[in-house]
């Protein structure tokens, strides 16, 4: 299936300035007596329109399979919202087996597989394979952990232009490294978490940002560690169709990561952060790292507001200080959690290095006893209602 | 990319530092600009935090800088369009010399005139503006109303710096007179009659940025065709920022149809005044105010005027460059409607001398489109009502127009009839104190709406519609 990004000026809310067309550097933009339309063919997706535009109008971007013709554009009274892109159950291949491998052992650790929650958007799957891969381009690349630590963590942003690449929270991306393996054979894929929500790293823009850190000798991480601005990299997926954020501002969220495993989590926490709602859904962040110069993303997550998110931070290695791991955290506090697993709106991800799931399942089954609960009842409960979710590595 | 140094006195793309006695001119007018924004700009904001748009360079990818601004930090600069190639003078008796970039003495107080009369409107419509901030209907729109200040104040800046800069001591001083009109003021009114009339409640606002803003808009047209290149290159840029204005008027306008409509289907009533909306007629006749009051500020139908400012290069037509003739209209001819006894009839004129008419006619039928877009609000709510423009010759005080009594729908009639039956077509007392009585205490809550007005489809530069668009200190 063939998806593009198309961009399309809004007829209801543009008010005919001829402002775009006059930005535009690639004469992209035209205009008929009802509408200004915006070619496909000539639109390089370089947004020199957007920011001049009054109204707003110029920045819509809708994923078709066939693009609108600037003819059909001229007549329309309105974008035709519904008739947006394929439907997003249109026949997909499965995933690549190199990826449901990696994607199972991520996730399987405690069981048979748990389906996405029930509120979850449907998720594109698969759109780009290996062997027919997107190519993104670096917008950026910095890194995000402190200067003394030893850990380093990069925020990688990758721009799709005019290609499609819709994803949800909670989704991954595969990146081929280039060359090949001692073996003479392509390499393998590499699975990471997208870390931004669907509106993109920044909204309106075709991007996203993983956070990758650099392992000693790792082929993948090193990889997209030095990528440098600018640079092409072959992307496949969006990939994942369970760990998925429950679409629904009444949903409690409970977060656990340690490291790089909070990539989802912060994608999660910006969708909510930019599109504030009424609903009654807490978000509670428990984040494990060996000391604050190694947690990515701490100076971000400690301007975020309380009313927001409630976070809590458990640092093993701060000198003169106890350890604490994201279980100690999880005990702290017992009873909120406790009221939460009451809750049939909660959610519980898990996300980070494995081992980690199986402390957060006692601290769990710790605080029901304490709470005149179950654990070994519920646990059952939220796997089947795509309640709680793992993906540790 | 011509970049603005906000770090200077006067922010600037034109090398303001490099004359010293230019910038030591306006380094000491602008003194007297911040005491009249301070007296005359909009009440209560010194403190607050506005999210404005900010030029940071002249370029597409560098005027629409947003953030919020403290009100008493901004700095208003002077901002020209970059300069183009080898830029010709393209209309009327010099077509095809090399533009100017001084000033032609014998056209001096021509252009003089032009300029000042064009500078004039920008202060004005801040100060006939200054009072709506206590009722506005949400954060969301006390912002645009800020932003088009602002930019109706830079506006100001741009006509001042060529006053300054090209007109010496004459310019120097129509620029201190800028500051000491006051819109509305007995004694020493604004140059323009629809710039001295009240702004008192927020549909006046709209109307009058999506009518009179683009009579704004149409005259920058005219004067960005300029064969004096720096007042080309000053009215392009302050183009980009004018769509701004008229995007608000157009789409407040709108979210008042909205409302209007809504209620109507709601409650299945054209009576929507009991719910504290504003109903679509009340709509119609400020619309035929604005509308009239706004065609006068062309002038006269038949002007040497503007035949003279043509021929002279100063001052070109709508789109002059696109036009497919021979930009001297010497011997050519335009129909004109004429008042003729007891009817109208078209008769042909010198094409030079019916400029001001031509421009009307372009910006008539501009503000008629988005008219036709208020009516589409409308007709999707099923509603069999249609908002219409009046008659050119409608309500008019300039022009030959003046001395007959027209209804709306063109029919000439007796002065008598037409003062008996203006509340029918005008905004009566009543309808005036109706919408005023609507404008209750400002709405600050982030997201909250008047009851009288829809909240707009999308925020501004994809802010969540209940975005704190203004902070309070």
């Amino acid at each position: 299936m063939e998806l593009r990004r198309q961009h399309l000026i809004d007829p209801v809310v543009c008010i005919r300035c001829n402002t775009c067309q006059e930005a535009c550097p690639v004469d992209a933009i035209s205009h008929d007596a009802n509408n200004y339309v915006v070619s496909f063919e000539k639109c390089t997706g370089c947004r020199t329109c957007v920011s001049p535009c009054p109204t707003g109008a110029i920045d819509n971007w809708l994923l078709v399979d066939r693009p609108w013709s600037v003819e059909a554009q001229f007549g329309w009274d309105e974008l035709p919202l519904e008739q947006s892109g394929p439907a997003v159950d249109a026949v997909t291949p499965p995933p690549p087996e190199e990826v449901s491998e990696l994607m199972a052992a991520a996730t399987t650790a405690t069981g048979s597989a748990v389906p996405a929650p029930a509120s979850a958007s449907k998720p594109y799957v698969n759109l780009y394979s290996r062997e027919k891969p997107v190519v993104a381009r670096v917008a950026g690349n910095r890194r995000i952990t402190g200067d003394g630590a030893e850990s380093d963590v990069h925020h990688v942003v990758l721009d799709f232009q005019a290609n499609a690449f819709p994803f949800l929270e909670g989704q991954s991306i595969g990146i081929v490294p280039p060359g090949a393996d001692d073996n003479g054979r392509a390499r393998n894929i590499r699975l990471y978490s997208i870390a931004s929500p669907r509106e993109g790293e920044r909204t309106g823009f075709n991007n996203l940002a993983l956070t990758v850190k650099r392992v000693a000798g790792g082929v993948g991480s090193n990889y997209v560690c030095d990528l440098k601005k600018g640079d092409e990299v072959r992307v496949a997926g969006p990939f994942g169709q369970a760990f998925l954020m429950p679409d629904d501002p009444h949903a409690n969220i409970i977060m656990i990561c340690t490291g790089t495993g909070s990539a989802p989590f912060r994608a999660f926490t910006e969708r909510r952060r930019r599109n504030p709602h009424d609903g009654t859904g807490r978000l509670m962040l428990f984040f494990g790292a060996r000391t604050p110069e190694e947690l990515p993303y701490f100076g971000p997550l400690m301007k975020l507001p309380r009313e927001l998110i409630d976070v809590n931070l458990a640092f093993s290695r701060v000198p003169g200080q106890p350890k604490q791991y994201v279980q100690d955290k999880l005990r702290e506090r017992a009873d909120e959690l406790a009221g939460l697993l009451h809750d049939a709106n909660t959610h519980i991800y898990i996300c980070g290095l494995k081992g980690m799931e199986q402390g957060c399942d006692e601290a769990f089954a710790d605080i029901c006893r304490l709470n005149a609960l179950d654990w070994t009842g519920l646990r059952p409960v939220l796997r089947r209602e795509g309640r709680y979710h793992v993906e540790t590595y | 990319m011509s970049s603005i140094d906000y770090a200077e006195k006067i922010p600037n793309n034109v090398n303001l530092s490099e004359d010293r006695r230019l910038q030591r001119a306006l380094e000491s007018w602008q003194p007297h600009y911040i005491d009249w924004w301070k007296e005359m700009g909009p009440e209560g904001t010194a403190t607050s935090e506005i999210y404005l748009r900010t030029a940071i360079s002249a370029e597409p990818d560098g005027w629409a800088q947003f953030g919020h601004v403290r009100m008493e930090d901004y700095r208003w600069g002077i901002f020209l369009a970059p300069p183009e190639a080898d830029r010709k003078v393209n209309f009327g008796a010099h077509k095809g010399e090399a533009a100017w970039q001084e000033v032609p003495g014998e056209y001096r107080s021509a252009l003089r005139r032009l300029i000042t009369v064009q500078g004039d409107t920008e202060p004005a419509s801040v100060e006939q503006q200054r009072l709506l901030g206590r009722c506005c209907p949400s954060l969301y729109d006390l912002r645009n109303l800020f932003q088009v200040n602002v930019e109706e104040g830079r506006h100001l800046w741009a006509m001042v710096y060529l006053l300054h800069a090209y007109f010496g001591r004459d310019g120097r001083e129509e620029a201190e007179e800028m500051l000491a009109r006051r819109s509305g003021d007995a004694d020493k009114p604004r140059i323009l009659g629809a710039f001295n009339e009240k702004t008192a409640d927020w549909l006046a606002f709209f109307m009058f940025t999506f009518i009179t803003d683009r009579d704004g808009k149409y005259q920058l047209c005219a004067l960005a065709e300029s064969g004096f290149d720096p007042l080309s290159r000053s009215c392009r840029f302050m183009l980009t920022e004018e769509a701004h204005h008229m995007f608000v008027g157009e789409s407040g306008v709108g979210r008042i149809i909205e409302r209007a409509c809504q209620v109507m289907t709601e409650h299945r009533t054209d009576d929507v005044r009991k719910f504290g909306v504003i109903d679509l007629p009340t709509i119609q006749r400020y619309l035929n105010f604005h509308y009239s009051v706004t065609s006068d500020l062309y002038g006269a139908e038949v002007s040497t005027n503007a035949a003279t400012s043509y021929n002279m290069g100063l001052k070109g037509r709508f789109e002059e460059t696109k036009i497919g003739d021979d930009h001297q209209l010497d011997g050519t001819t335009y129909s004109v409607l004429h008042p003729v006894a007891g009817g109208f009839q078209m008769i042909e004129v010198p094409a030079l001398n019916g400029l001001n008419e031509r421009l009307r006619l372009d910006w008539a039928a501009d503000v008629a489109k988005g008219v036709e877009r208020w009516n589409k609000i409308i007709a999707k709510h099923g509603i069999d009502f249609r908002l219409t423009l009046p008659h050119l010759a409608f309500n008019r005080a300039i022009g030959h127009f003046a001395d007959i009594a027209v209804d709306p729908a063109g029919k000439v009639i007796s002065t008598e009839e037409f003062n008996r039956r203006r509340d029918e077509w005008l905004p009566s007392d009543s309808d005036l104190a109706y919408v005023l009585s609507l404008m209750g205490g400002a709405v600050h809550k982030p997201g909250q709406f008047a009851n009288w007005i829809a909240p707009p489809p999308r925020g501004i530069n994809n802010q969540s519609v209940d975005f704190d668009y203004v902070r309070f200190a």
